[in-house]
C-alpha cells in the first residue's frame, strides 16, 4: 500500500508561514510547511495553522528566500547595543498624557 | 425545524435529509482512513480536516433526519444502528479510498456536486436544513479548491501521476450519473421549496468539471452505462465492510459513553 509515496515526495521545499489574527495587526511567524508551490503552501498553511479559526490573513514565503544572521554574528551585530541604554525608549521620561507608547 | 413543515412532506424530507447525511458520513469515514497514511504530514492533516467537515455535516443532517422522522432516533442511532440496505448514500462515496489520485478525484467530483447542492439548499423552506447548508457551503468551497488544485498538479504532473488520476476518473465516472437523479418524492420536495432540483445542477457541474479536466489534461470518460439505485439501498460490496468497522464499537457496547 502507498507505494506511490516515494522518498522524493518528502523533499518538497519549505515555506515559512505568517499569520495575521486581526485586521491591522502584523503578520506573525507561526511556523513552516512543506509544499511543492505557493498555492499549495497557502492551503497547507491554512490546514495546519488556521484550522482552529481566528485568522484573517496568511502569508507564505519560501524559506530559502530568507536571509538570516548566523550565531557567529551575535557579537558584532547585537552586543554593541547593550551598553547604550539611551537607545531604549524607557530611558526617556514619557510626558504626561501620552498614551499607547 | 420550521414548525409549519407540512406533515405530508415530512416523511419524504426525512428520506431526503437522511440520504444527504449518509453521503457525508460514509465519505467522511473513507477520508478518515487516510489519517496517519497521508503522502506527507501536511496533506494528512488536510484530509483529516476534510473528514471532520464531512462528519460534522453528517451529524447535523442525521440529527435533523431523526427529528423529521419523529420516532426518537438520534444521529448516533441512525449512524450506528442501521444495516447496509438502509443506507442511502451514493455508491461513489463508499468505494475504497484507493490511492491518493483516486481520493482526490472522488473529492473533486463529489465536492463540486456538493457545493452546487448546498448553494441551492441554503434557500430550503426548512430553516435547519438551510442553516446546515449555509455552513456546509463555506466548508465545501474550500474542499473544491483543495481538490481542484491537486487535480491540476496530478494531471499535469509526472507520467505516473497523470496515469493514476486518469485511471481513477475512468473507474469512478459511471458512479457519478445518479448524483443528478431524482424520484417522484424528490420532485414533490423541490416543488414545495424544501429540496434542490438535482437535475438542474448538472450543467453547471459539467462545466466546472470539464474546466478542471482541461487544465489537468484529463480526458472526460465516455460511459454508456451509469450505476444507479443507491438511494433505494443498493450498494457495492464495499459498504458492508465499511459499516462493520464503523459500527462495531457502538454495537458491541450499546449506550457506551466516554
Amino acid at each position: 500500500m502507498n507505494d506511490f509515496v516515494k522518498k522524493d515526495d518528502t523533499d518538497w521545499p519549505m515555506w515559512e508561514v505568517f499569520v495575521r489574527e486581526k485586521t491591522g495587526e502584523p503578520h506573525v511567524h507561526a511556523g513552516n510547511v512543506h509544499a511543492p508551490d505557493a498555492e499549495l503552501a497557502l492551503q497547507n498553511a491554512r490546514d495546519v495553522y488556521a484550522r482552529r479559526g481566528g485568522v484573517v490573513s496568511l502569508w507564505v514565503v519560501p524559506s530559502e528566500e530568507i536571509t538570516a544572521t548566523t550565531p557567529g554574528d551575535e557579537g558584532p551585530f547585537f552586543d554593541p547595543a547593550d551598553d547604550k541604554i539611551f537607545r531604549y525608549p524607557q530611558f526617556y521620561k514619557v510626558p504626561k498624557g501620552v498614551k499607547n507608547l | 425545524m420550521t414548525k409549519e413543515t407540512d406533515a405530508k412532506i415530512r416523511p419524504a424530507l426525512f428520506e431526503y435529509v437522511l440520504a444527504l447525511g449518509d453521503d457525508r458520513l460514509v465519505l467522511g469515514h473513507r477520508l478518515s482512513e487516510w489519517c496517519g497514511h497521508g503522502p506527507i504530514l501536511e496533506e494528512d492533516i488536510a484530509l483529516a480536516n476534510l473528514s471532520l467537515d464531512c462528519l460534522g455535516q453528517a451529524s447535523g443532517l442525521l440529527k435533523l433526519a431523526g427529528e423529521l422522522e419523529g420516532a426518537g432516533r438520534s444521529e448516533d442511532d441512525l449512524a450506528y444502528f442501521r444495516d447496509e440496505t438502509d443506507f442511502k448514500n451514493f455508491k461513489l462515496v463508499e468505494l475504497p479510498r484507493g490511492d491518493f489520485a483516486f481520493t482526490i478525484a472522488r473529492q473533486f467530483l463529489f465536492d463540486t456536486y456538493s457545493l452546487l447542492l448546498f448553494e441551492q439548499l441554503q434557500k430550503s423552506r426548512n430553516e435547519t436544513l438551510a442553516g446546515i447548508s449555509a455552513k456546509s457551503f463555506k466548508e465545501v468551497g474550500y474542499h473544491v479548491r483543495h481538490a481542484a488544485e491537486w487535480m491540476r498538479r496530478l494531471g499535469d504532473g509526472t507520467e505516473e501521476s497523470h496515469r493514476r488520476l486518469q485511471d481513477a476518473v475512468d473507474e469512478m465516472w459511471r458512479y457519478t450519473g445518479e448524483l443528478f437523479d431524482a424520484d417522484e418524492s424528490d420532485a414533490a420536495l423541490v416543488e414545495a421549496g424544501y429540496a434542490a432540483d438535482a437535475a438542474a445542477l448538472k450543467p453547471k457541474w459539467e462545466e466546472m468539471v470539464t474546466a478542471v479536466f482541461k487544465d489537468s489534461g484529463i480526458v472526460p470518460p465516455e460511459t454508456a452505462y451509469f450505476e444507479g439505485g443507491s438511494r433505494q439501498g443498493q450498494h457495492t460490496e464495499h459498504l458492508g465492510h465499511l459499516l462493520a468497522e464503523m459500527q462495531i464499537v457502538a454495537r458491541s457496547f450499546p449506550g457506551a459513553k466516554w
